[in-house]
């Protein structure tokens, strides 16, 4: 590549019109860094999106950018990414989109396992139609818009994520770019589904999961004077979630398992699981039509110069001739 | 008038082999010469409930079955139960005589309000509530009765072969009854043999077996009935290539001829056979000749790949998810489509309207079958067309093209793929359960004119043109269009409202913009789509008759009016193709020439008529409709159309079929 690719070649010049201090922006900027640091050429990306705040991620970065329907983000981008297999693709959206309206999406597309990296917006509330609870959201807390405390149970998306066959389950901090970056790097170099949970404190509307929270402002170390962030590394602490040997999936999902419904004074942020044994859907696909990865649905020539068919049926119509 | 069309019909419990049994003997009578015209009937069941297939021969083209049965094939009771009445006089019954003594009433597969109707029909005529008395009923009707011993034959057939159970050869009085038909019509016993190994042709043991028992009941039949069935002629040489084909497997192959290399589904009757059959066929020959390929980027790679095409068949979760897969394939590049029902079109409404939205070419082809809900899974219906033109909120452009025929919707596949990318916008390819599950005698598909048109479709945009906007206001209102992957095309999509480049906008001036360049599109489709596409005529044109109609009623209202015309009764018929953009003008032209108009189409209200009114403020005149989930045979509207001249009733009702 002759010109090295910066920041700016991913950014467009809209005006962005998230909430001041919203975790979104770190999110976006993250991605931007992480195709930057990937070098991948803008049009080689495509950015999907559902609805809501998260919704709005592709009008920000310069590259295809595909702002679909609430909860359907995923299909378009595995029809997209099948389509052509060269493409990067991300998908952006948040986690009523993702786990609410969308969740037999969320489910069905790992037990694809797709090469796409799926980040999520993960702050517990419905943010763009004012603040209601969304799946993420724990029973009994009452963020500020909520008339009664919330009534469902929250669920657990690193589990969920896992269970249905993802085969790379991360979490990261909106407030903690430059993890976040490398984790959606590695989501990106993974081959098949990866799955990224995002905390993503929403200033106006969730007043208990505030950046404020996270970073443990509420308990300061009484030695050091500093607050005690709620937030931690994993891997600081030698959790090892990569499967090294098929034979070892089963230990390292239950651990895996184990390890998501770590939260409240320690909420584990890193590599959850992951797993590079198990084939892709490309690959898939590639074990019953062997050109697929060379020729797929949206390189192929389906006319010549005179714009007729090349398919040829006739082998195939053979089946039916009677005379 | 003399005999034309031979109507044959073979019925059982689903899962004891009418299907395979009727195949065979299509196959069979159509290597004979004859044209062929299929239709299956079936419950929403795996095993046990009664099925039937109705089969019509001739020595020109057939359309459409009839209501009459010339020869009932059966080797179960409930067959005979339900059909002997449809048997003519002078007709045949092939029938197991070891039935003839079982009550009806012990029949558990037969509905209640059914039972009582039989049971009161034989009271009337003074007879029991055995098998057996509908027999003799139709005997006094003047049917033929043609019993066959089926355990007898099988048992000594199984001792010729030797170490064969009954409970195996049972399974054989399927191919039986086909054979005992093929006797008494008095048709070339090879052809039958060859269509057994063909449809058994992944089992040669059992193929082999299935022929034995035809040969010994072929036996059978001639020395017992010899030359006693009179509903028969001699199927005529054929001097071209015949095709016999199914609806579903006739869209397939236009898939792929079309260049569709993305296909999802989720399973549903009746579309799900066309996905599995593309699965089935997912890698097939492309012909990479060097010198007639077009400016494609890919050339050179594909020149590689041994002239081999694929398409890439996705099962999905839901039809929310079929849609928006699809859609996003459309948006990578490839040709793209999913097929479905009526339920599930429903589930798509929200992605057909942002397909409409972004103006993305995706194809969504659509076997109507009996609503509203579930409604009728395996039956037929065309209520969903005036759904199709409206679905989803908001105002979007969509081209709605329906079928008339197993052939038309060869073609038409392909065409909505060509309307879809040059209008870019998504089309609705209506097809019916009619079409789906029936077979036809077809000529050789010729697709060497087909042209394939991808619009203003773009791989590369020239920087020095500048900016790509994927949505630039046009004359004709459509943009050039680059796919994901498109070097410097990028470009946003988006639900929302949006400007040329596809960001947000709530802006009153664009969004009148873009909703006048949107909708436009429908006014360059309409302008640039010559009437010869989107209507068909057919029949005597200077008729003061004429049906308006649209879909596969077009088999049997083109056999009615054959019939007619014979005894001066002449209509013109007016088969409407392309529902949207419709084709006001060209009608608001044609039919204030006639003194009588007449709707023909299967569904209550009469959706065809009210769409005619509602664009070109044309009353129909007399409308005949029927819902009762079984397609308009030709004797009904043999007999409709007529009435509908006589009577000018302007509605008629109709309801036959089992």
């Amino acid at each position: 590549m002759a010109v090295k690719l910066s920041l700016a070649n991913y950014r467009t010049d809209l005006h962005n019109d998230w909430c001041p201090g919203c975790g979104d922006f770190g999110i976006l900027s993250a991605i931007q860094m992480a195709l930057a640091d990937l070098q991948i050429e803008p049009h080689r990306v495509a950015v999907f999106s559902g609805i809501g705040c998260s919704g709005k991620t592709p009008h920000y970065i310069n590259t295809y950018g595909i702002h679909t329907l609430h909860g359907r983000a995923l299909p378009y981008a595995i029809g997209a990414k099948l389509a052509n297999p060269e493409l990067t693709v991300l998908i952006a959206g948040g986690d009523g989109d993702g786990l609410g309206i969308g969740v037999g999406h969320f489910v069905s597309a790992g037990r694809r396992n797709v090469d796409i990296t799926y980040v999520l917006y993960d702050n517990g509330v419905y943010g763009l139609t004012k603040g209601q609870a969304s799946p993420t959201l724990q029973r009994g807390l009452k963020p500020k818009s909520l008339p009664k405390p919330n009534i469902n149970d929250a669920v657990n998306p690193i589990a969920i994520a896992i269970c249905s066959g993802y085969t790379f389950v991360a979490r990261g901090y909106a407030y903690d770019t430059k993890h976040l970056k490398e984790l959606i790097k590695k989501g990106i170099q993974h081959k098949g589904s990866a799955f990224i949970d995002v905390l993503q404190p929403c200033p106006t509307y969730n007043d208990i999961a505030t950046k404020e929270w996270f970073g443990g402002e509420d308990r300061i170390d009484p030695a050091t004077k500093k607050p005690i962030p709620r937030v931690y590394k994993m891997e600081d602490e030698g959790y090892d979630g990569e499967v090294r040997d098929p034979s070892e999936a089963a230990e390292k999902i239950q651990a895996a398992i184990m390890k998501s419904f770590e939260w409240g004074d320690r909420i584990p942020i890193g590599v959850f699981y992951r797993n590079p044994h198990i084939p892709s859907y490309e690959e898939r696909i590639s074990s019953r039509i062997p050109e697929y990865l060379e020729n797929y649905p949206a390189k192929q020539v389906i006319m010549d110069a005179n714009n007729h068919p090349t398919a040829r049926i006739e082998d195939i119509l053979n089946e039916f001739r009677i005379l | 008038m003399g005999l034309d069309k031979i109507s044959w019909m073979i019925g059982g419990a689903q899962g004891t082999g009418v299907d395979s049994a009727a195949n065979i003997f299509s196959r069979a009578a159509a290597s004979c010469g004859f044209y062929v015209f299929g239709k299956r009937e079936y419950y929403s069941n795996i095993k046990g409930e009664h099925s039937y297939f109705s089969v019509v021969l001739s020595n020109s083209k057939v359309r459409s079955v009839m209501d009459e049965v010339h020869l009932l094939a059966t080797f179960d009771s409930e067959t005979v139960v339900r059909h002997a009445w449809e048997v003519v006089p002078e007709g045949g019954i092939i029938y197991d005589p070891k039935l003839t003594s079982e009550k009806i009433t012990n029949i558990p597969t037969i509905e209640k309000v059914v039972k009582a109707r039989i049971l009161e029909q034989l009271k009337k005529e003074g007879l029991g509530e055995t098998v057996g008395d509908v027999i003799e009923v139709a005997k006094r009707n003047g049917v033929r009765l043609y019993p066959i011993p089926y355990m007898d034959l099988l048992r000594r057939l199984g001792d010729r072969l030797g170490g064969l159970q009954l409970s195996t050869l049972a399974r054989m009085t399927n191919v039986m009854a086909v054979a005992a038909s093929f006797t008494l019509l008095d048709l070339d016993e090879n052809k039958l043999h060859d269509a057994i190994r063909h449809i058994f042709k992944a089992k040669a043991k059992i193929a082999n077996m299935n022929i034995e028992a035809a040969k010994d009941t072929m036996e059978y039949m001639r020395e017992s009935f010899a030359g006693d069935f009179t509903y028969k002629f001699k199927p005529m040489e054929a001097d071209e290539e015949r095709y016999l084909i199914n609806g579903t497997s006739a869209v397939a192959l236009g898939k792929m001829v079309a260049g569709c290399r993305f296909q999802t589904y989720y399973p549903i009757t009746p579309a799900s056979d066309e996905s599995v059959y593309l699965e089935d066929h997912e890698v097939f020959p492309v012909e990479a000749d060097a010198a007639t390929l077009a400016d494609n980027p890919h050339q050179a790679e594909s020149e590689e790949l041994n002239g081999r095409g694929s398409i890439v068949v996705v099962q999905t979760e839901d039809e929310i998810a079929a849609i928006t897969m699809a859609t996003g394939a459309a948006l990578a590049g490839a040709r793209a489509s999913t097929a479905t029902s009526g339920p599930g079109f429903s589930l798509m409404a929200e992605g057909l309207g942002w397909a409409g939205m972004n103006e993305v070419p995706v194809v969504v082809t659509l076997y109507q079958r009996g609503g509203p809900s579930t409604g009728l899974p395996t039956r037929h219906e065309q209520a969903d067309m005036l759904f199709t033109i409206f679905a989803g909120h908001g105002e979007f452009p969509r081209l709605v093209i329906a079928s008339g025929d197993i052939e038309e919707a060869f073609y038409d596949a392909i065409k909505a793929f060509n309307y879809a990318e040059r209008y870019q916008t998504p089309v609705i390819h209506l097809l019916d359960k009619n079409i789906a599950n029936s077979t036809m005698t077809v000529g050789k598909f010729d697709y060497s004119n087909v042209v394939i048109d991808r619009g203003k479709l773009i791989t590369y945009w020239n920087p020095d043109n500048g900016e790509y906007k994927r949505f630039l206001f046009t004359d004709d209102n459509i943009s050039p269009r680059t796919v994901l992957g498109a070097p410097n095309g990028v470009f946003w999509n988006t639900g929302d409202e949006h400007d040329e480049f596809g960001h947000i906008t709530e802006e009153p001036t664009t969004r009148v913009r873009m909703m006048e360049k949107r909708m436009g599109k429908l006014e360059t489709a309409d302008r640039e789509i010559p009437d010869s596409e989107r209507v068909i005529l057919h029949g005597n044109l200077d008729s003061p008759y004429m049906i308006v109609s649209w879909g596969s009623t077009k088999g049997p209202i083109l056999v009615a009016m054959e019939y007619h015309s014979r005894t001066g009764l002449n209509f013109a018929f007016a088969q409407v193709k392309l529902l949207n953009p419709f084709p006001a003008k060209f009608l608001e032209h044609l039919l204030p020439r006639y003194r009588m108009i007449i709707s023909v189409e299967q569904n209550y209200s009469g959706q065809f008529a009210q769409l005619l009114r509602m664009r070109t403020g044309i009353k129909v005149d007399s409308m005949i409709v029927k819902y009762n989930g079984r397609p308009f045979s030709f004797s009904e509207l043999r007999d409709t159309l007529k009435k509908a001249v006589e009577t000018k009733q302007p509605k008629i009702v109709t309801s036959t079929g089992a």
